[in-house]
Formats: C-alpha cells, structure tokens, sequence
C-alpha cells in the first residue's frame, strides 16, 4: 500500500509537474503572443491617420474610406472629444453655422454626408445682400434665375454628426478612436538612416504609440501638428471678437436671403435658418463684443436692429457723391443696379444662445512636410465676413483625397514629398488669393474716414453693375 | 528644411532644362553603326568628331576610357558593377544622385500598370497588379521595384551589386505592404535564366528599366529575357535613345554641365536606339511581337511645363524623351500582328 501510494503519489506528482510546465509553457506562450500582439498593437502602422475629428477631418477620414484605390490601407482618425451622435436634431437651433457652397455641397455628396444632411436640417438661400453703413453702395449677387440656390447654411453640429454617421458605414476601411488626445509626435529622417524608424510616431495620452506612414494635421487653428512640425505660420489677430446667436424673426418671410452691412467696428451678417429664424454673425470689437453679451435680451435685439436699419453713419460726402456715382452708372449701364432691401427685423433672440470668439488671420507658409499635410484651419484662417473658412477646408480634403489616390495608384509610399508637393501648390494657389481678398475687405471696410469711404463706394457700385465680374466672383467662392 | 527645398528647387531646374530639349527619337544618327561587332568603327560626320573630342578630352582628365560592348557571353559589365557598387548607399536619398530615377518612377510604373492591365485584366482595387510576377532586372535599390510591389505583384528584383541588393533589402524590410511580395536576389539574369532553373518561364513580365545602356552584351540578355518569361508575357525597356540630341543632352548636359547625373554613368556607345532593340528583339526567331511605343516630345514638354510650376517640374522631365518600349512575347507561333505601333505622346 505504502509503496504504491509512493509511487502512485510519484506518478501524481511527476503528472503534475508535466502538467504545470505545460501550463506554465502554456502560459509563458500566450504571454509571449500577448506581448507581441500588445507590441504590434502598441507600435501599430498605419497607413494614413487623421489628428482632428472636426468637420475637415471627419470629411478627410470619409473621403480616403470611399477612394478605391486607397482600399486595403489602414486608415485611422484620432479625436480627443466624444463621438458625435445626433439620434434627432434638436429643435432649438445651434449658433455655430457654416455656409457651405456648391463646391463644398459637391464635395459631401461624393462623400455620402450630405444625404443625411438633407435629412436632418439645413437652408439654402439664393441671394445674397452686402452694402456699407458709412454710404448707399450695395452690391447683390445672386444666381441668373432665382431658382438655383447660391449656398447652404448648414449647422456645424449637424455637419459633423452626418460626417460621423457615414463614417459609421465605412468602418471597415477607417477606424476612429474617440478620447484619443495626442501628446507628442516623433518626426521622421528625410531619408533612410541606419537603425531608424522611418514613420511618424503619435503617442497618445494613455501611452498608445501609433505609427504612420501619412499624418494629416486637421486639429484647427491652434494646431499641435503644425507646431510641433515646426512650420512658420504667417497669423496676426484682429481686434475683433465673433458674437454668435439665434435671432427669431418678427414674422415668418421667405428667408433666403443673406444679409451682410460693414459697419464702421465690423461686420454684421444675418444668414438665414428657416423662415421664422436666422443666425447672427457679428464681429466687432472685444469691448462691444463684451458689452453686447452683457445686454439684456430686448436691448440686444434692439442693437441688432439698429445695426442693420440706422443710417447715422451716412456722411453727407459720402451721400452727395454715392448717388451722383449711381446716376452716372444708371446711364452707362440703365439695366444694372439694384434697389436696396432692408432685412427682416429681429423680435427675439434664442435662449441661451448669444456666444463669443475672437478673430484671427493664419497661414502655413508650408502645408507639407516629409510624412506630414496639414488642411482645414491648421493650413488657413480666416475672417468669417465671407463665409470661406469651412469652403477652403473642404477644397483641402478633395484636392488631397485626389493626390492621395493618385499616389497609391502609382504605387508610391503615401508620405513621399513629391506628391504631397502637389497637393500644397493646388491649394496656396487658390487659397491664398481668397485670403488676401478677405483681409483686405475687412481692413478696406474697417474705417470711416472719408476717402476711403468714397474709393469702397465707388467701388462696390462699380462692381454691382457689372454682372461679369460678379459672376466671376460667385464662381471662385463656390469652387 | 528650407535649404533642403531649395537645393530640390534648383535641381528640378536643373532637370527641367534638360527635359525641355528632350531626347528626341526622329532624329536617328545613320552615321554610328550599332552592331556589336563594329562598335569601334567611327565614321566622320560632326557627331562623331565631338564624340572622339569629347573622348580625348575625357582620357586627358582621367577618366576611364569609353568602353564599347564587348562581346563576351555574359550581360555584367564589371566596370558598371564597380562603379554603382560604389553608389550603394545612395539609391534612397530622393535628392541625390539616383533623384532622377526616382523622378522617373512617375513616367515607368503608370506606363508597365497600364499595359499589364490591358495584358491581364483589372486585379483587385488597391491592388490593381494582384498575382502578377515581375521580374525586375537590374533592379539597384529597389527603386521600381517597390512601387511594382505595392501595387500587388509578385516582384524578384536581381541585381549583380551585392551592395544594392542589401540596401534593398533593409528598405522593403520597413514597409509592410511591400515586405511580404518583394524578393531580392544578388545574381545574374543568365544564371537566373538557366534551363531548369527556378527562373525558367516563372514570369508574367520582365522589366529592364535603365539597364540595357549599362549592359556587355544585349543578345545574351535578349536570350535570358525569353527564357524567363511565361507565353504571353510582356518585357519592358526603358532607355536612352541614341542620337546626337541624346549625347548632347545624356552626357553633356545631363553629366557635365547640370550635375544631375554622376559623372561617367553613360556611355553614348552603348545606347541603343528603337529601332536596333527591336531588330535585335525581333530576331530571336520572330518571338516577340511588335512593339507599343511610348514616347514624349519637347513640345508636350514646354506646354506641361507652362501650365504648372513648382515641383510639377519633376515630371515634366520625367516625361521628357525617354523612349520605354514594351514588347509582348507572341505565343510561340511566329505570327506577328500587324504593327500596331501606337504611339501615344503623353
């Protein structure tokens, strides 16, 4: 009995010992496969990854998720705030607004987003009213016939939610990482040196490290891309804050009209959101900004109202010489003109919703770096008189998308220079003469002082009777 | 960086000079004779006098004298092994002295995709040359051969620089897509080309790009290329044409003066010009079917060059003049097609 139990008890043992050296081989394995799996996770390469999920990244993301010739690359979007879910848009309307242009409106129907748009909320409108409060002139563009829409003014919330809800069908080609905030990137050499990762690093603040061939920096105007990139931004701000809110109209009108008056401190601008409401965009200076938060709401509507209406910055100068410059014009050209419209007076405003931001001008003076492109507000910002700042944001992601394409399809490391080259000198070419366009208005229209007065006067009557050029004009901000 | 762009800037200049007055294919030096056995034979016309004033004026300075094909059995020239042994560590710095082939990549691989395409059909979006194997002779660093490699082929480049290849290698290593279908291997074609070797009928297509002016002898190539190809495969040369234009440009310009080339990487003897490649193609018992030609004219140059500036410069001379022919291998019962020659300027 003794010596079987040994030896039963040996075999036991020696059974047990077999079994836990497998277990522990077992287990030394599988911690092994973890540490690599972990390890590939953790140094993970990507082909592309987006830093911002606002509205030109998410649409960046979309766009490379659709490319066919993009398909099999490992695509990654990286934002540091929640997913953006929008079951049913909420009633109240949200102040931060975006004109979106038929370029732009073209670029998110190839991208599938502007299906949903249609089907949450959004205005078109088909004329547009700019005049100066120091003087008569005006200038109206408008389409041929005023049944084709100008622009859409769209919400930046519903933008953004569309953009994720496609981005939700494409999610076999892109991953998204929500609460993923970046807080170092490791740039690559230029080219191959011994012992050296050739990739862009992004360490994320849980300590992820990710790889990539291609960062796409659309973390907006502040950008950390390109700062830590090191690129020479070009930027001043202007003494100008941006007072957002909802204005509700005295009564329902057929609201699809823009309305923008350069007053002395700034511009207003009242955009259409739906026949009984509008937006309000004025940009004046801190202290008046300030000022106008701090009103109550009658007082405040009474200021918009008076803003748009008063004519106590006419000049009696300016007056004279605006009209005889009308009737001079009326001669040469009797068909051109236009009449002056008044907008629709303002009753209320939308509880809660009077915001402000300050104002600013930048530019990259490099969009590109080796591995690296910037687009949206981290290449350019600009002044929201024109409504321009999202258009150019998304002109970047289609002429980008493209390059990109093209690039994979030639069979070329998506991080080489030469393409992403290309893609720089499309968009500084078009982007900035709209800059320097938008700033110069603004600077133009910043003053009362009398010659100036009269040279923007003559000038914008000028313009307003010569339907070619403001054709031209209304086909470079809609590319 | 800055500086970096700068130097990019005025090298593209450089090379967008050049590109302007390409090399030119109608204008055919009938005084040079091209056959191996007569390399040496020069007749006087002008070409040939700057040719032999150039040469002298060459040998004075030290450099090595031109060398003429030999006509020894075997394709490796040891002086061109020697000299880009010496450039190994070169091939990746897209601004050194390979910058022009990488330059290059945006003329050859849309030019071997498309006909591949047209040969085999649509692959899989992405990887548009899925399941095609590629043979790439010559293949240096790896330049061609991995754009070929991430668009889906199967690629074995082969080169006789030990050095290049390992350069290779380490390159590929890195990128993951190209890792898992691009091979390297350090030998001949010939050795490749064995009967009964593993290189022996493997290959949907054979791309000598850059290569057949740096060679000793082009029927032993032609030979091998034939070996290695499957029934139906397509072969792809890119080269320097031969003429008057070529030299004053390839060697004058492109060596001497600009800079863009290293100094003694051509040899005007052994550049081939359209017409001899495809005698000597053509002659291996009616193989290969006519040829689909691919050339670019200064003209289309200058209107490119106009229309964007910038970097866009790059490609306009890599568009500029350089004469790729590609050649499909019949199916083995000598019929040849009527010669569609399509000459497509880009």
């Amino acid at each position: 009995m003794h010596s079987v139990t040994k030896a039963t008890l040996a075999r036991i043992g020696r059974w047990c010992v077999n079994v836990n050296r497998f277990t522990g081989a077992r287990i030394i394995y599988r911690g092994v496969a973890c540490t690599a799996e972990h390890g590939d996770r953790e140094n993970e390469l990507y082909d592309v990854i987006i830093s911002g999920g606002g509205m030109v990244g998410t649409a960046m993301a979309c766009s490379l998720g659709l490319d066919p010739n993009l398909e099999g690359k490992k695509i990654l979007l990286l934002e540091a705030g929640n997913k953006k879910v929008m079951e049913k848009v909420p009633d109240a309307y949200s102040t931060r607004v975006s004109s979106i242009s038929t370029g732009s409106a073209t670029i998110l129907t190839g991208v599938g987003a502007w299906d949903h748009i249609m089907n949450m909320r959004y205005k078109p409108y088909q004329k547009m009213q700019v005049w100066d409060a120091c003087s008569d002139a005006l200038i109206t563009f408008d389409k041929e016939n005023l049944q084709d829409e100008m622009a859409y003014i769209v919400e930046n919330d519903i933008i953004v939610a569309a953009l994720t809800k496609q981005l939700e069908n494409l999610s076999d080609h892109v991953r998204v990482q929500y609460k993923s905030k970046v807080v170092k990137y490791t740039w690559p050499k230029s080219h191959q040196v011994e012992d050296s990762i050739p990739w862009v690093q992004v360490t994320l603040a849980n300590g992820q490290t990710l790889q990539t061939k291609l960062l796409i920096g659309a973390d907006g105007p502040n950008s950390m891309v390109r700062q830590e990139a090191g690129i020479p931004t070009v930027k001043w701000n202007y003494d100008q804050s941006a007072v957002v809110a909802v204005l509700h109209l005295s009564e329902p009108t057929e609201n699809n009209v823009a309305w923008q008056r350069f007053l002395p401190t700034g511009p207003i601008a009242m955009l259409p959101l739906s026949d009984t409401e509008s937006s309000l965009v004025w940009s004046t200076s801190h202290h008046h900004a300030e000022e106008l938060l701090n009103l109550d709401e009658e007082s405040f509507v009474d200021a918009v109202n008076s803003a748009f209406w008063s004519n106590e910055n006419h000049s009696e100068l300016a007056e004279t010489a605006g009209s005889l410059f009308r009737t001079a014009l009326s001669v040469l050209m009797p068909s051109a003109g236009s009449t002056r419209q008044l907008p629709p007076s303002v009753a209320g405003i939308g509880p809660k919703s009077r915001v402000m931001f300050p104002l600013g001008m930048g530019h990259a003076s490099e969009y590109i770096r080796h591995r690296v492109a910037l687009i949206g507000d981290a290449a350019h910002r600009v002044h929201p008189l024109a409504g321009q700042g999202a258009n150019l944001g998304f002109g970047d992601v289609a002429c980008l998308t493209q390059v990109l394409s093209q690039a994979a399809f030639n069979g070329k490391d998506l991080g080489a220079m030469q393409h992403l080259l290309v893609y720089e000198t499309e968009r500084q070419r078009h982007n900035l003469p709209m800059m320097a366009a938008i700033d110069l208005m603004k600077r133009l229209y910043s003053t009362n002082a009398a010659p100036v007065v009269l040279l923007r006067t003559f000038g914008l009557q000028a313009t307003n009777t010569l339907p070619a050029i403001k054709e031209q004009i209304m086909a470079f901000a809609s590319k | 960086m800055n500086i970096c762009r700068r130097n990019m800037y005025s090298k593209k200049f450089g090379r967008l000079m050049f590109g302007l007055c390409t090399r030119c294919s109608t204008s055919v030096v009938t005084a040079a004779t091209i056959s191996t056995s007569h390399r040496t034979a020069v007749r006087l016309t002008s070409v040939c006098k700057h040719r032999m004033h150039f040469l002298e004026r060459r040998s004075q300075i030290g450099l090595e004298h031109a060398r003429v094909r030999c006509s020894s059995q075997t394709t490796v020239d040891p002086n061109e092994v020697k000299r880009f042994q010496l450039l190994a560590s070169k091939w990746w710095n897209e601004q050194g002295e390979f910058a022009a082939l990488h330059s290059l990549n945006d003329l050859r691989v849309p030019f071997i995709r498309d006909n591949l395409l047209n040969a085999h059909g649509r692959g899989q979006p992405g990887k548009p040359l899925a399941e095609l194997r590629i043979l790439d002779v010559g293949c240096g660093g790896g330049l061609l051969t991995e754009p070929l490699g991430r668009l889906g082929a199967c690629v074995l480049g082969i080169d006789p620089v030990a050095d290049s290849i390992g350069i290779a290698e380490v390159h590929a290593w890195h990128d993951p897509d190209v890792r898992d279908n691009v091979r390297y291997r350090s030998i001949t074609l010939e050795e490749l080309s064995e009967k009964g070797g593993q290189g022996a009928g493997q290959f949907d297509a054979v791309v000598a790009s850059e290569v057949v002016e740096h060679l000793a002898q082009l029927e032993t190539f032609a030979l091998c290329c034939n070996q290695v190809l499957k029934p139906g495969g397509s072969l792809f040369i890119t080269t320097i044409n031969k003429t008057r234009l070529s030299y004053a440009l390839a060697i004058v310009a492109a060596e001497e003066v600009l800079h863009i080339v290293p100094r003694g990487t051509h040899d005007w003897d052994k550049f081939v010009c359209p017409v001899e490649l495809e005698r000597l193609l053509e002659s291996r018992e009616s193989v290969f079917s006519p040829p689909l030609y691919l050339r670019a004219t200064p003209i289309l140059c200058l209107t490119r060059l106009l229309g964007r500036q910038s970097l866009k410069m790059v490609s306009t001379w890599t568009q500029s003049g350089v004469c790729c022919t590609t050649l499909c291998q019949g199916p083995g019962s000598g019929r040849k097609t009527p010669a569609s020659t399509t000459r497509c300027m880009l």
